[in-house]
């Protein structure tokens, strides 16, 4: 991808022009140097950094996490109990991710997860959150109209459905835990986690179908 | 504090616009930047609240017209000044001028693996009992505070029920002051659509946020 190109750079009302770019280009390399001139960074540790999250940490995670809750009722009834760490268990601990709560969609509710203020995410089993999930659209509707912004994702639910949303106002993290797809029960936990999109984890999305998924 | 972050109910903000297979970085700075925050971040020399609070204090025209990695920029900055390592002439330079103050860690690429998988929990054991109980109702403070607050502006002076009592941990409203961690039982508060939206809720709505026992009420 282009650097100068954004998904929120498309004329939809946002305020980024391809100058501002350049300016924060030239801000960030400005702050960096005198960083690295005072010896207070370690360029080789922000690569380390950068590495990890494009990766190692990322929706794969919870997509592990939501493929073993659905194969395994022990595993599932755990991370409803302390998911924190039963998420642990499978190797996810760490930074935005160190208080971790799991909410389950169920045939009646439909779980949706947003940060009203800042940016919270669960980075640990999510990676770095999406552009849109930081920025003020979704933030600022989420809360009042969940089914508009759902409209906008493609998912329209039933009128009878419920919409719970959670607000990340402390330092607890959200995953939701999507329905399980119909037509999954002899599918191994690998081909389970394919069906599993990082929307559906955030409650923007549901988990895909066997069909869809191919 | 009343400032540009707290959007939840805002109207006129835009489409949402979710981009197909988005990169996790849109252009090389932003790359730099998450690294950069963290690494500082790191030095131990400030808390995530106070983090927060320099994001949400950015002159509000500023936070809204910017992408998320440039708040973050602009808020280490001031950050980095008021803690003494950096100073707005060498940021205008683009190169260091003096010695600054030296942090109590740094972060070197070896410790990037351990430090993020340790990450930097804020829960704290206490020894008072939690005021409230589970299916309690409880209506949260009216306040306007001028500072660090974590109970939106949406959810203020609005009945709601405890849902979970979910451990205790650091007050965000003073740790980001430096006036200690003065840790407090945190709550699931659980609010009906129509408490919070009045006329017009969508009726299929329920809206929670995670609440400090200071910001509640017995009802």
């Amino acid at each position: 991808m282009s650097k100068h190109h954004r998904g929120h750079d498309d004329g939809h009302g946002h305020h980024h022009h391809a100058n501002q770019f350049t300016d924060m280009e030239a801000r960030v390399k400005a702050l960096e140097t005198v960083l690295t001139e005072k010896g207070l960074i370690d360029p080789a540790a922000i690569d380390a950094i950068v590495e990890t999250y494009e990766t190692k940490i990322g929706p794969r995670n919870g997509a592990r996490v939501v493929a073993k809750t659905w194969s395994d009722p022990d595993f599932a009834d755990w991370l409803k109990r302390d998911a924190t760490a039963a998420i642990a268990s499978l190797g996810f601990t760490g930074r935005q991710g160190e208080h971790m709560r799991a909410v389950f969609n169920t045939p009646d509710t439909h779980n949706l997860i947003v940060c009203t203020l800042c940016s919270c995410y669960p980075w640990a089993v999510l990676g770095l959150p999406p552009v849109w999930y930081k920025a003020p659209p979704y933030r600022s509707r989420a809360v009042i109209d969940p089914r508009g912004v759902l409209a906008e994702f493609g998912l329209e639910l039933p009128g009878a459905k419920k919409i719970r949303v959670w607000d990340s106002t402390a330092e607890l993290r959200y995953l939701v835990v999507p329905e399980r797809p119909e037509g999954t029960a002899g599918l191994d936990e690998e081909a389970l986690a394919a069906l599993v999109t990082r929307d559906s984890m955030i409650g923007t999305g549901l988990a895909l179908s066997p069909e869809a998924a191919r | 504090m009343n400032g540009p972050h707290d959007l939840g109910g805002q109207h006129g903000l835009g489409p949402i616009a979710p981009e197909k297979d988005e990169p996790y970085f849109h252009a090389e700075w932003e790359k730099r930047a998450l690294g950069i925050t963290l690494s500082c971040g790191a030095f131990g020399a400030w808390t995530i609240d106070e983090s927060r609070h320099a994001r949400e204090s950015l002159p509000p025209a500023t936070y809204l017209a910017a992408s998320y990695y440039e708040i973050w920029t602009r808020a280490l900055e001031t950050l980095l000044k008021r803690h003494g390592f950096v100073t707005q002439a060498e940021l205008d330079a683009g190169h260091m001028l003096e010695k600054g103050r030296e942090p109590k860690r740094l972060l070197k690429a070896d410790m990037v693996a351990g430090v993020l998988a340790k990450g930097g929990p804020c829960d704290r054991a206490i020894d008072t009992p939690p005021r409230f109980v589970v299916g309690e109702r409880v209506r949260t403070k009216n306040f306007n505070p001028e500072t660090h607050t974590r109970l939106p502006r949406y959810a203020r002076a609005k009945v709601g029920v405890v849902e979970a009592v979910q451990g205790s941990f650091v007050f965000p409203d003073d740790n980001a002051h430096g006036q200690g961690e003065n840790p407090q039982w945190v709550y699931t508060v659980v609010f009906d659509g129509g408490e919070i939206w009045g006329e017009g809720a969508d009726p299929s709505l329920a809206v929670s946020i995670d609440a400090s026992e200071s910001y509640l009420e017995h009802v």
